[in-house]
């Protein structure tokens, strides 16, 4: 299992959860558990996020590898200029 | 094949990254050879031209354009009944955008445009449009946007992270932090409480947007244009035409500027549709009240601010909550300013909450590190009112609080190597942190943060037969990458710097590239170069390998040529990169690299801004006297390029601190759509901005490159407006600190 931060905005989708546990292996995985486990996350999901894995930032690579013992944090989906 | 790929950035020894050799593209810039947007043309073209709207807030009632179509000369006329439906919001607001349906939203909107034979034919042909519109109540603030009775511009766009009873103009809240901020505020000496403004600002590139599009009766379609990212481009214009993606050719012109702001589409769609409907080319030029009319300038803001400090400068809690306007569509950047308001500080207690909201003014575009100037204006702005009174310093206040490795940002992760702490020291041991000021004369600092990013990349490496080296990349190039990419393919090859041309190409020669945003191209395509030259140099080992008959893993690649390498290679001389080039045919045929990614890995920046200015007590105008920029590079491969990036990111910030804003009058529209009256920077009114450059290497990439093109433009707001609180002994809290406001807060003191 997985420990994934939320952001404010999504914990309050869930009853104020800040951090709940996910069966994954990759990032795909992830998505998809919690999109599946918490339906109430798929709008925010759905708009796009980004996930810091071990601090660095990922967008949309699914199959990046995450670790039991990884710190996973959600994100709103960065954007640049 | 063993190669010298295993990199080291601390140990490292460059031989091309880290110099200043010449720009590749410094000639045709100064020589007028350079082709922008508008210097592209094609046989037959027309000239396409928009009718904007004259109202904030309007019904489109009807358009009558028979009068347009029947004038000699005018080949195509094109209003939003000639697009089709698109599905996603994002593409679909994008389109309203370029062309309005149901409603005017904004002064400036494009409802017509049309294509003609001539400039003039265009003009007359526009005023010939008859629009009948219902004028609408009209909002420009952000405040009164969200009160609730605010005339509301969309219906149903509000989503599930706002709660009920708002205005419809609230599309959405976010929060990020974590801790207890009532318990940590408790625990400090001071809590100052402040209510900070920002005004919208553009992006001010010298050149208008530009385009020439030209679509076949067979569904095929060129495109010429001015913007950071062609793929985009490609992308989005096909969305919206109901076109498949490779049909649509892009080729992005050089750019003067972008900045963000051309990493979205604005003339391009409806030249492709005035193209499609005339049968021959159309090319469209913006004018400059046009650029600042209807493209997007960044956010305008007002944020509330609480920040806790201890009477030792330790920050107990931050909170601070961000309300943006981002123009008449959803998606302003107040995720990213919420997100990045506390990042260079460990606090125990931090909480931001953001309000996205929607007004009548242009959509805005991506500026600079969207959204973290702005927040950041108002953070360090407490912060350093709290310093002060407290007599500290406020470097060492800063220090004290600074974020390093292992600290748990204010937006989530856990910090990996960071060089914010490395920024404050350099800036506190400077000549320029003691020298001495005159009367009416004070010192600024601020700390700002960048996220950075990296994205799809594609880049083609090609040995010529002559040993020559091509990379083909495909991101538009905004701040020097083609010399970087060079650099570091040079590097790489072991070859001269000048034996390596960098190309952009169009859309159909490479796979899909992110924009030219986020800093994302040093990183994210030099990643991409390194690995298309490893690959050339994997391929030249193999065939030196053939030719000398020996095995392949006992050759390795150094200085420019395979060598072989191991007790049983033998003994042959190196074989140079040309000479394999040479024979490339007789060893099985053209020998290229190349390597697609999604680039992740993209390390965070920091930067330290110092400034002194100049307040005259007669008329409340501020001169800039010294400014320096302390930032981390992780490396900086053209240090010319870095520095550029510094100086410009603190000119623009200075720009947006003293004097720029959109002024609109009571009717709604924009009062100054002009470089006269919406004044940016020029040099006479800047000194030499002085740069340092901090060389922390980012762990994501082969060399330890970290982008450095936004968080330049995070800390002047705030550095600004805090040397010049120090120069006149008031503090404003709203921008720009225009000569009337400050003479006002003098004489109020």
């Amino acid at each position: 299992m997985v420990k994934v931060r939320l952001w404010g905005s999504l914990a309050s989708a869930i009853g104020d959860q800040t951090e709940v546990e996910i069966e994954a292996g990759t990032l795909r995985e992830l998505l998809d558990g919690l999109a599946e486990r918490y339906p109430a996350l798929r709008p925010q999901l759905d708009r796009g996020v980004s996930v810091a894995i071990d601090g660095i930032m990922y967008n949309d690579s699914w199959f990046t590898p995450i670790k039991e013992d990884s710190e996973v944090v959600l994100l709103a989906r960065l954007e640049g200029g | 094949m063993a190669l010298d790929s295993k990199q080291d950035t601390n140990k490292r020894d460059f031989k091309i990254v880290g110099t200043r050799p010449p720009r590749p593209d410094g000639i045709d810039k100064v020589t007028g050879r350079a082709r922008y947007g508008a210097d592209m043309s094609a046989p037959g073209m027309l000239v396409g031209l928009v009718l904007r709207s004259p109202h904030a807030h309007a019904r489109i009632k009807s358009i009558d354009t028979s009068r347009a179509e029947a004038l000699t000369g005018v080949h195509a006329v094109v209003t939003r009944a000639d697009f089709g439906d698109v599905e996603d919001g994002a593409t679909a607001d994008t389109l309203d955008n370029c062309m309005a349906g149901a409603k005017a939203l904004y002064d400036g909107h494009a409802v017509a445009a049309v294509a003609a034979t001539s400039d003039a034919v265009a003009k007359q042909a526009l005023k010939l449009i008859e629009v009948e519109y219902e004028p609408l109540p009209h909002v420009t603030d952000v405040d009164e946007a969200m009160a609730p009775g605010a005339p509301v511009l969309h219906e149903g766009r509000t989503n599930e992270t706002v709660p009920q009873g708002m205005s419809a103009n609230v599309i959405s809240r976010c929060q990020f932090g974590h801790g207890d901020i009532e318990a940590g505020l408790a625990k400090a000496d001071r809590v100052l409480e402040r209510t900070y403004r920002t005004e919208a600002t553009h992006q001010g590139y010298i050149e208008p947007h530009a385009c020439l599009a030209s679509m076949g009766s067979d569904g095929q379609a060129d495109l010429w244009c001015c913007t950071q990212g062609h793929y985009m481009v490609r992308n989005t214009c096909a969305a919206i035409l109901g076109l498949e993606q490779g049909k649509l050719r892009v080729t992005a012109s050089e750019i003067g500027g972008g900045f963000g702001g051309k990493t979205t589409v604005f003339l391009e769609p409806v030249a492709l549709m005035l193209s499609k409907k005339a049968g021959r080319p159309v090319k469209m030029v913006m004018t400059r009240s046009e650029v600042l009319r209807a493209t997007g300038p960044t956010a305008s803001s007002s944020i509330d601010v609480r920040i806790g400090m201890t009477k030792d400068g330790r920050i107990t809690a931050g909170f601070a909550e961000l309300r943006y306007q981002g123009g008449a569509y959803p998606g302003s950047p107040v995720d990213m300013g919420a997100m990045s308001a506390f990042a260079p500080y460990d606090l125990e207690n931090v909480r931001t909450i953001g309000w996205d909201v929607v007004t009548n003014r242009p959509r805005q575009a991506a500026y600079r590190a969207p959204g973290a100037p702005i927040a950041a204006f108002a953070v360090e702005s407490a912060i350093d009112e709290l310093a002060k009174g407290f007599g500290l310093d406020p470097l060492e206040v800063r220090l004290k609080n600074a974020a390093r490795e292992g600290t748990r940002a204010s937006y989530g992760p856990t910090y990996r190597a960071i060089g914010l702490e490395a920024t404050l020291r350099t800036a506190k041991d400077h000549p320029h942190w003691t020298a001495p000021l005159g009367p009416n004369q004070g010192r600024g600092v601020a700390c700002g943060f960048w996220f950075n990013f990296g994205g799809d990349t594609c880049v083609s490496l090609n040995i010529t037969p002559d040993g020559t080296v091509t990379l083909t990349e495909g991101n538009p190039d905004i701040g020097g990458s083609r010399a970087s990419m060079s650099m570091m393919a040079a590097e790489e090859l072991g070859i001269p710097y000048d034996k390596v041309r960098t190309v952009i190409a169009d859309t159909g020669s490479l796979g899909q590239n992110e924009v030219t945003d986020g800093s994302r191209v040093t990183f994210a395509v030099g990643l991409a170069t390194i690995e298309a030259a490893r690959a050339a140099k994997r391929e030249m080992c193999r065939r030196a390998a053939k030719v000398w008959g020996i095995d392949e893993d006992a050759v390795v690649w150094e200085d420019g040529a395979a060598k072989p390498s191991g007790p049983n290679a033998g003994e042959f001389p190196p074989m140079k990169l040309e000479e394999i080039a040479a024979i490339a045919s007789n060893t099985g045929g053209p020998i290229a690299g190349h390597f697609e990614v999604n680039a992740e890995g993209a390390g965070v920046s920091f930067a330290t801004h110092m400034v002194d200015t100049e307040v005259d007590p007669e008329t409340g105008a501020v001169k800039v006297l010294r400014y320096t920029v302390f930032q981390d590079a992780g490396k900086a491969v053209h240090p010319d390029y870095v520095e550029g990036q510094f100086q410009g990111g603190a000119a623009q910030g200075i720009g947006w601190a003293l004097n720029e804003e959109y002024v609109y009058g009571e009717d709604g529209t924009l009062q100054n759509p002009g470089f006269l009256d919406y004044r940016i920077p020029v040099a006479s009114d800047l000194p030499m901005i002085d740069t340092v450059i901090l060389e922390i290497p980012n762990p994501g990439h082969p060399y330890g490159v970290r982008g450095v093109g936004e968080t330049s433009i995070v800390p002047p707001l705030a550095a600004v407006a805090n040397s010049v609180s120090d120069a006149s002994g008031v503090r404003l809290a709203d921008l720009p600190l225009s000569p009337p406001k400050v003479l006002a807060a003098i004489r109020s003191r």
